[in-house]
This record gives C-alpha cells, structure tokens and sequence, in this order.
C-alpha cells in the first residue's frame, strides 16, 4: 500500500504484468474511490461549467460524459476531468457533475468557488459520500450485463444512468482509462464494500483479477492515455498535449480560450509524443530526449509495456523533432539508448 | 548452498565465499525474499568484467516493470565473473536464487569487508521485521 493524494491505496495485488494481462484478456476490477467526485448545482450550473471547460456542456445530451479540461487564464491545464450530465427523473433539470484527479480536487474546488461570481452555483464535494470502482476489459460489459435490469449491451461509451446494479442505486457509465471497454460504478460509501466483494468473486471466476496502481499506469500508458503531473500540468497546454479533440473554441467563451485560440495558430514549442525503445531498459519520467546531438524534449511517463513486451513511453520534444519514425536517444542513467518516435496509442482494442 | 552456510548484506544480496587460485571469491546473487518483493523483473544490468567494487556500494542494477533496483556489492574487491546466462532467462532469478541465479563472482581485496555481513538466522530476522 502507498499513499496517494492522501489515499492508502495498493500498487500492485500480484503481479503487475498479471493484473494488466487480466485486464487485457479478462476483466480488471479498480478502487478509483480516490479520484474526487463533485456536483455543481443551481440554475446557473450549466452556464458556469461552460464558462470554465475546454469542451462545452450546455449542449451535453442526457446521460452524455464528456472529457474536458480545465485550463487557466494562461491556457495552462489545471485539470483533466470528465463532466457528466445526469438524468434525475425524466425530463427534469439534469444533475451536472465532475469527476477529478485526485490530487488536483482541492485546487479545483477553490477554482470552481472563485469562479461563481454571484451566480446561482453550489458546488459540493461529494467525493466521501461515494465511492467509485472500475470494471474494465473483454468481458468486464457480459460480466456486469446480469447484474442490472438496464442493458449494459446497449449503453452508448460516454454515457452513464442512474440503475439498479446488484440491488443497489449506482450510477453506471461506459468510461474508463484502460484502452479497453467497461465500466465505472459509482455508488453510497457505504455499500461498495458489498458490491466490490461480488464483483471481486464475478471477475476472478472469468480469469480476472483485482487491479493496483501500477498495472493501472501500464495499461492507461499502452493506451496513450495522459497523466496529470506528468503529462499534464499547468505549464503544458491542451495543443501541445495532443489533446484538441477535447477544445470546442466555437461560439463559446471560457477561461484559457483567448491563450488556445493563440496556441492553435503557433509553431507548437513543444508536442507530446510516444516512443518505443529497443532492448529492455526502461525510460522513465525525467529522461532526456535527444535528436542527434541536441537535447530536444524529456520523458514524461515510461514503463515496461506487459503486451507489446518492450519499454514504452510519452514525453515532449520540440515540433522539428516529433514526427513519428523519428529515431531519438533517450538518456537513461548516463547512458543513451535508442529510441523511435511512434504514433499514439500504442495499444488500441480489437486492432 | 546450504542456506545457512551463506553471509548476507542487509541489503539482501546473498555471498559465498570460496578459496580459487589462491584467492578469496565471492560469488553473490539475490536473496528469495528479495526476488519475491521484486515481482515483474524485465531486466538485468551486470557489472562488468574487471569493475573496481566497495562494499555497500551499488554496483549493478535489477530492473522491474514499476522501478530500478540498485544491487549492492557485499564486499571491496574486483569483479572476476558474471552471469552471462542471467539478461535473457531472468527467471532463473526467482527459480534458483541461490544457485544458478548467482549475479557475479567478486575477488576480494579487503577481507574485513566481509564483517559487515550476517548469518542466516540474523537475516531471517530482518526479513522478519521488513515483513510487518
């Protein structure tokens, strides 16, 4: 067990390779209890959050979750989330909420709050209130299907209902940060416990396995997923992240729009990439990157990649440097190892 | 190897120590309880051949999924041997580790490094303790 944004949480149940092979193969199931779950309430809601998230929400569908981030002034990222537009009771007000990094929940409450401005906004962090795991992989949708009178089948990805899973009310969404399909669950604190004993005992029947953190920085890393503190924060825009699927700039206005639409129009300084080494030494976060004899970018993330069998990693190098095939060294320990730039993701279901 | 019959670092390598050619030889490896905290070992860097080594000093590493490990030398001497064999079977790490998972054979220069080493029952104690 380490701690983690306050939280005591595992690294690793067995093996690490295990538990992301289990994920890949089977079914992975994760306490993501951590992360910090918030609701914005009030007849303002909408607008406000519209106001603050690169993506809009005014024109979320019901039951629709959307990745966005939150940006500062500067256009610098202070936070990836997920906003969610919940559906209450039918055709009422929907219930807007977020989910965010763990670590970062105290800092974007205090931007929430500071943002209000007199209007009709209550943010409430809910986050000890429920609890949230992951079920993901292969069979982690036919394993959860029986569980819950809705039909899971049918769930579109980036949507989530409140249902009955197991006898309890959840609210259940298609998302997750694997690469591979499944679920996040979010229910009462007090009755996860129940729901992650039955799951725990469903998910190691089909050849599954409970999930720590260190398989779960594989399988999100295989999956070109990036990592806030790593490669995201508040000195790295959402451009050079790779991320301008989750920038709406039309016909919108929020916190950081006037920085992106500048960084658009730029030569990027900086490009995420990915990379892919020969031989079995590991790059990891803080290697520098060079291309021939000039430093030109760091590792921000690395591992040993359990599917593809050889180290993999994200990092940013400067624009002139970033096209994929193109060979670098990285520098691990004193020692320059060869390494290709590839596209991400690395890992891709059903390809 | 008799398990009891081996010295051990309180950084969990293990050492023999053998008479060859009129010399004192350590040969070393991992502890088992070592290897099994290790889990998801991807590779091995040896020392090389002829490398100057002092006691307590790093002077090779493990490499797992999640982290580097640095293996400590045991002993002051001159590394005379290694285990070829080790980088593409690394499982023979956690098969044999005190057998065929030896990492390298130290020639020592200093025999009053090797106070610094435990018995067995005096390991075993400390990986008691590390366990809790």
């Amino acid at each position: 067990m380490v701690g983690f944004a306050g939280w005591s949480m595992p690294v690793q149940y067995s093996s690490i390779v295990e538990e992301h092979q289990a994920t890949r193969k089977a079914v992975g199931l994760f306490d993501i209890s951590h992360m910090g779950r918030l609701l914005i309430d009030g007849s303002d809601a909408a607008t406000f959050l519209d106001s603050l998230l690169t993506r809009s929400v005014a024109d979320m569908s019901p039951h629709q979750i959307r990745y966005s981030l939150v940006c500062n002034e500067q256009g610098g990222i202070l936070d990836d989330i997920l906003a969610y537009r919940v559906v209450l009771e039918e055709g009422g007000q929907p219930g807007l909420g977020l989910v965010v990094n763990a670590g970062n929940r105290e800092k974007i409450v205090a931007w929430l709050e500071s943002r209000i401005n007199g209007r009709d906004v209550e943010i409430r962090d809910v986050t000890t209130v429920y609890s949230m795991i992951a079920l993901q992989g292969p069979k982690a949708i036919e394993l959860l299907d029986p569980l819950t009178p809705f039909e899971l089948t049918s769930m579109r990805y980036y949507t989530g209902q409140i249902m009955q899973l197991l006898d309890v009310e959840c609210f259940v969404s298609r998302t997750g940060y694997t690469g591979e399909d499944g679920c996040e669950i979010i229910c009462d604190a007090d009755k996860i416990v129940g729901i992650w004993e039955q799951l725990y005992e469903l998910a190691k029947k089909a050849g599954g396995s409970a999930v720590g953190l260190a398989a779960r920085d594989t399988l999100r890393l295989e999956a070109g997923m990036p990592l806030y503190g790593h490669e995201l924060s508040e000195s790295i825009n959402p451009v050079e992240a790779g991320l301008d699927f989750a920038i709406n700039l039309q016909n919108r206005e929020f916190v950081g729009k006037e920085a992106l639409v500048e960084y658009r129009k730029q030569s990027h300084q900086q490009v995420r990439i990915g990379l892919q080494l020969e031989g079995r030494r590991v790059a990891r976060e803080g290697c520098k990157l060079l291309h021939g004899n000039d430093e030109i970018g760091v590792v921000t993330s690395g591992t040993f990649s359990p599917s593809f069998e050889r180290p993999i990693a994200m990092g940013y190098v400067k624009d002139t440097s970033s096209a994929p095939g193109t060979p670098l060294t990285v520098d691990i320990r004193g020692k320059e190892h060869p390494a290709m730039v590839v596209p991400l993701p690395f890992y891709e279901r059903g390809k | 190897m008799k398990l009891e019959d081996l010295q051990y670092a309180k950084t969990h390598e293990w050492v023999s120590v053998a008479e060859e050619d009129g010399a004192k030889v350590a040969t070393l490896g991992l502890s088992a309880f070592a290897i099994e905290a290790l889990t998801d070992l991807v590779y091995i860097e040896l020392p090389t051949m002829g490398k100057q080594v002092e006691a307590e000093q790093p002077f090779c590493e493990v490499e797992s999924v999640k982290a580097v490990s640095d293996i400590y030398s045991p002993v002051n001497g001159e590394v005379i041997a290694v285990n070829d064999a080790l980088p593409d079977a690394l499982e023979t790490l956690g098969d044999d580790p005190y057998g065929a998972g030896w990492i390298a054979k130290i020639k020592i220069s200093d025999e009053a490094s090797l106070s610094k080493l435990m018995d067995h029952a005096a390991y075993e104690k400390q990986c008691g303790e590390e366990s809790h």
